[in-house]
C-alpha cells in the first residue's frame, strides 16, 4: 500500500514531485532526478530539524506535525516523522 | 631619557617668591538677614513642586570593531550513506533502498504521513488559502506622514587618498549594483599616487567594492549600457573614452585614441538608443560633442562643435559640462555649458551649422545638471550656480520656474522617475534637497544634511525610492525616500502639467510684452519719417493728455485757493477794501484763468478724442 499511497499523492493536481527521505538524509524514494533530490533532502532535513526544535523550545509538550513553505513558484510540503520525511512539491493553482 | 634642550633662567629673575603662611579664619563680611526685605515678598502656601523618584540611568555607547564577513557557498555531496554502501554504486544503493522499504516502520510511517499530506494537497487544490479578499479596493494612500528620507548605507572609498565621487550609475536590471566614478576634479591638483580606479559596489556589501575598474586615467563619468548590463562606458580625465566589459575583467576593453579624443576631461557620456546598442556620445569642456561606436573606438563617428555663432570655430566654442538625451526624442539632444547656456541641438540636421537649434541662457555659472522631465519631456531642469531652474522648450527667453538663490552652490539635480513634480538637488554644503512642486514651490519639501563635505553628484534609482549621492571625499551615501515622495499621487500628473503650462503661459505673455516694448524702443530710435510722424502724433496725443491732466489739476487747485481767499475775506471784514482788491483780482484772474484753461482744456480734450 505504500506504492498506492505514493502513487495517489503523485497523481494529484499540481504535484511536481514526491520524495521520501530517511533520518540520515538518504533519499529512499523519489520521482525527481538525483541531484535535485539530494539538494532537497539535505536542505529540507536541516530545516525540519530546526523547525521541530523551535516548536519544542517554545512549548516542550508541542511537536511539529507539518511544514509548509510557500514560495513564488511553488509550495514545498514536508511531513516529518520520527525516522522519515515525506516531501511533496506542489504548484498550487490559484 | 636624553636631554634634548635645557632652558636656564636664574631664580632672581623669576619674580617674588610665594611664601605661604598659616592664618586663622577672618570674618570679612557679615550680612544679617533683613526682615524688612521680607515684606516685599508674599509667602506662597501651598507650593506645587514636582518630585521624581526613578532609577537614574546613564547612556553609553560602544563601537565594536568591524566584523568582516564573507559569503561562500557549500557544495553538498551525497552523504549519510552507511559505511558499507558505496553511494556511487547503483546496485548497492538500490539494494539499500529496497531493504529500507521492507521495514515495517517505514510502511507505517509512510501511510500516516501520506494521509496528512493528501489532506494538505487537497486543501491547496480546493482553495487558495492565501487569497486576498479585498483586492479590488486599492489601498487609498492618504499619506499624511511628513516626507522623510533615511540613510541606508554608506560606501566609502577604500583608497587612502580620498577622491571625489564624480558620477554614479545604477545597474540597469534590478538596480542592485552601483557604479561610481572617482577622480579629482580640482585643476591639476590630483595628488601623487592617487589611484585611477573606479568601483562597482554591490548594495549588500558596503565593505568592499565588488568589481574594480582600472583605467589609465581617472574616470570622470561612468555609465552602464541600458541594453547590456555588462558593458560600461567611462569618460576619462584626459579626454579619452573607455569601455569595459565586466565579463572580461577590470581592464579597459576598448579605449579611444588620444589624437581623436577630447582635449579636456569628458564630463558627459550617454548611451544612445540604437539597434546595435553600441552607440554613445560624449561631451567635454573643450567644446566638442563626439559620437562614438564602441566597436570602433579609434575615431569618433561624428563631431559637433558647440559654437553658438554657428561658425564651427573651436575658439568660440563653449565648454560642455552636462549632456542630455532622452530616448523618446532620439534626434534631439541638449548640452549644458560652462558659460551658463543650454544649447539644444538636432542631430539629424543636414549641415553642421544647423545642428544647433537654439540656446537658452539664464544661469550665471556652469550648468552641472540637465535633465528632461520623464513625464513631460518639453520641460527640463537645469542646475547651476545657486539655483535650479525649470525651462520649457517653447519659452526661450527665460526659465519658467526657478528656485531662490541658495547659500551654497548647487552641484547636481535630477527628476524623480516616478513623480512628475518631484526633483532632487545636491549642494556644496552637503545637503540634499527634495522639491515637490505640488506641495510647495518656494522651498524644498525636505532638506537633508547628508554629510559634512560637499555633495557632488546624485542619481535616483528607477523605482524612485533609493537615491545615491557622492561626496567630495568619495563617500557614496544611499538614502531611502519615504513612500509619500516615491509613489504617484492621484491626479498628480494633471496638476504637474497644469503647473508647467501655467508658468509657460506666463512667460510667454511676459515675452510678448518685452518684445512689444523693444519694438517701441526701436521705433523711437530708428527715426524713419512715417514712423516719426506717427510717433509725433502719438507724442502729441500723449502730450495733450498730460497737458489736459495738468490743467484739470490746476483748475481744482485754483478753485480751492479761491475758496480760501473768500473765507479769508469773510473773516477779515475790516480789511475789506484791502482784501477785496487782491481777492477780486485773484477772483477775476482765477476766473479768467479758469475760463482760459477751460477753453484750452476743452480744446485739448477735443483733440484727443478723434
Amino acid at each position: 500500500e505504500v506504492e498506492e499511497t505514493l502513487k495517489r499523492i503523485q497523481s494529484h493536481k499540481g504535484v511536481i514531485g514526491t520524495m521520501v527521505v530517511n533520518a540520515e538524509g538518504i533519499p529512499i524514494r523519489t520521482t525527481l532526478d538525483n541531484s535535485t533530490t539530494v539538494q532537497y533532502a539535505g536542505l529540507l532535513h536541516q530545516l525540519t530539524m530546526k523547525a521541530k526544535s523551535t516548536v519544542r523550545d517554545i512549548d516542550p509538550q508541542n511537536d511539529l506535525t507539518f511544514l509548509r513553505i510557500r514560495s513564488k513558484k511553488h509550495e514545498i510540503m514536508v511531513a516529518p516523522d520520527k525516522e522519515y520525511l515525506l516531501i511533496v512539491i506542489q504548484n498550487p493553482c490559484e | 631619557m636624553e636631554i634634548v634642550y635645557v632652558y636656564v633662567k636664574k631664580r632672581s629673575e623669576f619674580g617674588k617668591q610665594c611664601n605661604f603662611s598659616d592664618r586663622q579664619a577672618e570674618l570679612n563680611i557679615d550680612i544679617t538677614p533683613n526682615p524688612e526685605l521680607a515684606a516685599l515678598y508674599m509667602e506662597r502656601n501651598p507650593v506645587d513642586k514636582g518630585v521624581q523618584c526613578s532609577a537614574s540611568m546613564s547612556e553609553h555607547e560602544a563601537n565594536t570593531e568591524r566584523f568582516e564577513m564573507e559569503n561562500c557557498g557549500v557544495n553538498h555531496i551525497e552523504g549519510g550513506w552507511p559505511k558499507d554502501v558505496n553511494p556511487l554504486e547503483l546496485e548497492q544503493t538500490i539494494r539499500f533502498r529496497k531493504k529500507v522499504e521492507k521495514d515495517e516502520n517505514y510502511i507505517n510511517a509512510i501511510t500516516q504521513l501520506g494521509l496528512i499530506m493528501e489532506h494538505c494537497i487537497k486543501q491547496n487544490n480546493a482553495i487558495d488559502i492565501y487569497q486576498e479578499y479585498f483586492d479590488e479596493e486599492e489601498s487609498v494612500e492618504v499619506t499624511e506622514e511628513a516626507p522623510s528620507a533615511k540613510t541606508i548605507n554608506v560606501f566609502r572609498d577604500p583608497q587612502d587618498i580620498k577622491r571625489t565621487a564624480t558620477h554614479l550609475s545604477w545597474h540597469p536590471d534590478g538596480n542592485k549594483k552601483l557604479a561610481v566614478a572617482y577622480s579629482c576634479l580640482k585643476f591639476q591638483q590630483a595628488p601623487m599616487g592617487m589611484s585611477h580606479e573606479s568601483y562597482i559596489w554591490d548594495l549588500e556589501n558596503p565593505n568592499r567594492p565588488e568589481i574594480t575598474l582600472k583605467p589609465s586615467s581617472p574616470l570622470v563619468t561612468l555609465e552602464y549600457n541600458p541594453k547590456d548590463s555588462h558593458v560600461l562606458l567611462g569618460g576619462c580625465y584626459n579626454g579619452q573614452i573607455a569601455c569595459w566589459d565586466i565579463r572580461k575583467g577590470s581592464l579597459v576593453a576598448e579605449l579611444s585614441t588620444i589624437e581623436f579624443s577630447h582635449r579636456d576631461p569628458v564630463y558627459g557620456t550617454i548611451w544612445l538608443q540604437s539597434k546595435t546598442g553600441t552607440e554613445c556620445f560624449s561631451a567635454s569642456t573643450d567644446g566638442q560633442v563626439m559620437w562614438w561606436d564602441i566597436r570602433k573606438m579609434s575615431e569618433p563617428m561624428e563631431v559637433v562643435v558647440m559654437d553658438i555663432t554657428r561658425k564651427e570655430q573651436l575658439a568660440n566654442a563653449l565648454g560642455a559640462i552636462s549632456l542630455e538625451f532622452e530616448s523618446t526624442l532620439p534626434t534631439k539632444f541638449m548640452v549644458g555649458t560652462e558659460q551658463g547656456i543650454v544649447i539644444s541641438c538636432n542631430r539629424k540636421a543636414k549641415t553642421s551649422a544647423e545642428k544647433i537649434v537654439c540656446t537658452y541662457s539664464g544661469h550665471h555659472g556652469p550648468i552641472y545638471a540637465l535633465q528632461r522631465n520623464p513625464f513631460y519631456p518639453k520641460n527640463f531642469l537645469t542646475v547651476g550656480d545657486w539655483t535650479a531652474r525649470i525651462w520649457s522648450e517653447d519659452s526661450r527667453e527665460s526659465s519658467i520656474m526657478w528656485t531662490k538663490y541658495h547659500m551654497a552652490y548647487l552641484t547636481d539635480g535630477a527628476w524623480s522617475p516616478v513623480r512628475p513634480a518631484v526633483f532632487f538637488t545636491t549642494k556644496m554644503d552637503g545637503t540634499l534637497d527634495i522639491w515637490d512642486l505640488v506641495f510647495k514651490q518656494c522651498d524644498p519639501a525636505l532638506s537633508l544634511k547628508v554629510c559634512d563635505d560637499a555633495l557632488f553628484c546624485l542619481r535616483v534609482q528607477d523605482n524612485g525610492c533609493l537615491i545615491a549621492c557622492g561626496s567630495q571625499l568619495g563617500t557614496t551615501t544611499l538614502l531611502e525616500v519615504s513612500s509619500g515622495l516615491s509613489t504617484l499621487q492621484k491626479n498628480e500628473k494633471n496638476i504637474a502639467s497644469s503647473i508647467f503650462e501655467r508658468e509657460t503661459r506666463r512667460e510667454k505673455i511676459l515675452e510678448v510684452k518685452h518684445r512689444e516694448m523693444r519694438l517701441k524702443e526701436k521705433g523711437k530710435t530708428e527715426g524713419r519719417e512715417d514712423d516719426q510722424k506717427e510717433d509725433e502724433l502719438a507724442l502729441n496725443l500723449d502730450d495733450l493728455v498730460s497737458k489736459a491732466e495738468e490743467e484739470f489739476y490746476e483748475v481744482i487747485y485754483s478753485e480751492l485757493k479761491r475758496k480760501e481767499a473768500e473765507a479769508m475775506k469773510k473773516t477779515a471784514k475790516p480789511r475789506k477794501s484791502l482784501s477785496l482788491e487782491p481777492g477780486e483780482e485773484t477772483e477775476r484772474a482765477a476766473g479768467e484763468e479758469e475760463e482760459e484753461k477751460d477753453e484750452d482744456g476743452d480744446e485739448g480734450r477735443e483733440d484727443t478724442s478723434p
